[in-house]
């Protein structure tokens, strides 16, 4: 299908919407009425058609305005992007392995034509044309990673990997759930994720790692995480928590439903050919409550998950004080049915909402 | 003797050591105030014929005892910012086996440490010994200033003036502990400042 791009915000008037498109497909994150950490790692070899899952790196209605919304988080704060010395060659095996992806995938949006070194890549909702020599930075505006993450929905980061660990070495962070690039760049697997409560000593990033450290060239894998957000905001950085975070406060219980969204992070991760680095992009979808709760199945899960959510991860995932109107909202969606095991809606089949 | 226990902490909180000497072509130690204790604790002749020493006292007054040991060099700075010229210098002309000592501040260590990684040496060839003050080199997340020798928790930036938390989140590369704004949910809510292991 040909995707027609919302022209819409993320912040300031928030303008941001989920076609009924976009709402379907959703990557709703619970598979069962709770949740508690998991590695919780697939293969990343395609999904279900017109899904997020279906493309290597899924293209949808906000990616114009997420793009544009990049652009303005990078003059704001050139540091969300950066790259360590010894990351150059990583970034030419990620803009390779986008352009390539995006080319077979999307034809019809992403043109690549390779003669030798030199390159040309369209990008016809970016209305861009540029024909550059590959693996030399002089013909590109910005650095590799730079160049074709301004034109990719999602955070990247760029993995070194050595002495049996994953080194966050370079990245593009500009739709982040809370943490900062600038402050975490140079660290080992362990150390950014050391603020994450619990997992440490569930062995999750033990296995994590061990998972991620054996991932081989074309063999991708990808996971699902979640935490919520007030207002459509992709920008949920620290550096600007001190801006966004008394917007925690507006909710009120008549536009909740309007204001609180989900927030999924599709996390793949592709080993790169010639750095034997890995990219982890981290995609961001959101979607309001109201929005979620046209789908039966998942106001019954939604409500039944949160409810459930030990105080720790609520305290993390930062809701922890709305947490009473949250489950306020969500139990008039929760007429206690069963649901259906899987992420999926099942709109067809699931019973609709008694009151 | 001032040695304090830190309390278990999250995986990017640096754990400091006990200084051992350790064979060597060479011996780089850089201490400030009360690490000069942790170099007096270990010092050897053998050691010393071959160490150089960069001390920064910080108002304490170790400098004799040290220079007493008679170390192949002995600077005293006035700051670690004057002495870090020096200190690249040192390690720009290192040699394989050189060991390297680091003892006294988190500040001080968490900057050497830095200065010699960049220099090529793995953060895990270095050793360290936590001496003295407990206060933390703080990164301010939001204006990306530094504030030096924070005791108190929160604490505000001495850039941008806002009221920041102390985090146990630690870089090696900015040298510096995270400060994150603590009212930005609820203005001028803003707690007594304690001392950070009270």
């Amino acid at each position: 299908m040909t995707i027609q791009f919302n022209d819409e915000t993320f912040r300031d008037d928030y303008s941001f919407h989920n076609s009924d498109w976009a709402i379907k497909r959703f990557p709703f994150p619970f598979h069962e009425d709770s949740y508690m950490y998991a590695v919780n790692m697939e293969q990343h070899r395609g999904g279900p058609e017109g899904s997020v899952y279906e493309k290597r790196f899924d293209v949808d209605e906000h990616y114009v305005s997420e793009m544009r919304d990049r652009a303005m988080v990078l003059a704001d704060d050139p540091l969300r992007c950066q790259s360590l010395g010894h990351m150059t060659l990583a970034g030419w095996d990620l803009l390779e392995l986008i352009m390539v992806s995006k080319s077979e995938d999307y034809p019809d949006l992403f043109e690549l034509h390779r003669d030798g070194n030199t390159w040309r890549w369209i990008n016809k909702p970016l209305g861009i044309d540029d024909t550059f020599t590959f693996l030399d930075e002089t013909t590109l505006p910005y650095g590799p990673m730079e160049y074709i993450t301004r034109q990719a929905q999602g955070d990247f980061c760029l993995l070194d990997q050595r002495d049996g660990n994953l080194w966050m070495d370079a990245g593009m962070v500009t739709t982040q759930a809370d943490w900062s690039l600038d402050f975490d760049i140079g660290m080992n697997f362990f150390e950014w994720h050391a603020p994450v409560p619990l997992a440490h000593e569930m062995g999750i990033f033990q296995r994590a790692l061990k998972f991620l450290l054996n991932i081989q060239q074309g063999a991708p894998a990808r996971r699902l995480n979640w935490t919520m957000t007030v207002n459509p905001l992709l920008d949920t950085s620290p550096e600007n928590y001190h801006k966004w975070g008394i917007q925690k406060t507006t909710l009120t219980p008549d536009n909740i439903g309007a204001k609180q969204h989900l927030r999924v992070e599709l996390q793949t991760f592709f080993r790169l050919p010639r750095s034997n680095g890995l990219v982890f992009p981290i995609r961001c979808y959101l979607c309001s409550f109201q929005d979620l709760m046209t789908m039966p199945k998942w106001g019954r899960r939604l409500h039944r998950v949160v409810r459930d959510l030990p105080d720790e991860l609520a305290t993390y995932k930062g809701f922890i004080d709305n947490r009473p109107m949250i489950l306020d909202y969500l139990s008039q969606f929760d007429d206690g049915k069963p649901t259906s095991p899987g992420v999926w809606p099942d709109a067809e089949t699931e019973p609709p909402l008694a009151r | 003797m001032s040695k304090f226990e830190f309390p278990p902490s999250i995986r990017s909180r640096p754990v400091y050591g006990t200084l051992e000497a350790r064979p060597g072509k060479g011996h780089l130690m850089i201490a400030d105030g009360e690490g000069a204790e942790a170099i007096l604790a270990i010092a050897t002749p053998e050691l010393m014929a071959h160490a150089h020493i960069i001390y920064i006292p910080r108002g304490s007054d170790f400098t004799e005892r040290l220079r007493a040991l008679t170390p192949a060099q002995f600077y005293e700075g006035p700051s670690y910012a004057a002495s870090v010229q020096r200190i690249r210098r040192v390690l720009q002309g290192a040699h394989m086996g050189l060991q390297v000592y680091l003892a006294g501040t988190e500040g001080l260590m968490g900057q050497a440490q830095n200065e010699a990684m960049q220099a090529g040496i793995p953060h895990t060839a270095i050793q360290t010994e936590h001496r003295g003050s407990v206060a933390r080199r703080m990164q301010c997340v939001h204006c990306k200033g530094i504030t030096e020798d924070v005791e108190t928790d929160p604490f505000v930036c001495s850039h941008c003036g806002l009221n920041l938390f102390v985090r146990d989140h630690y870089s090696r590369r900015l040298a510096a502990y995270q400060g994150v704004c603590i009212d930005a949910e609820d203005p001028g809510n803003i707690p007594e400042p304690k001392g950070i292991y009270e």
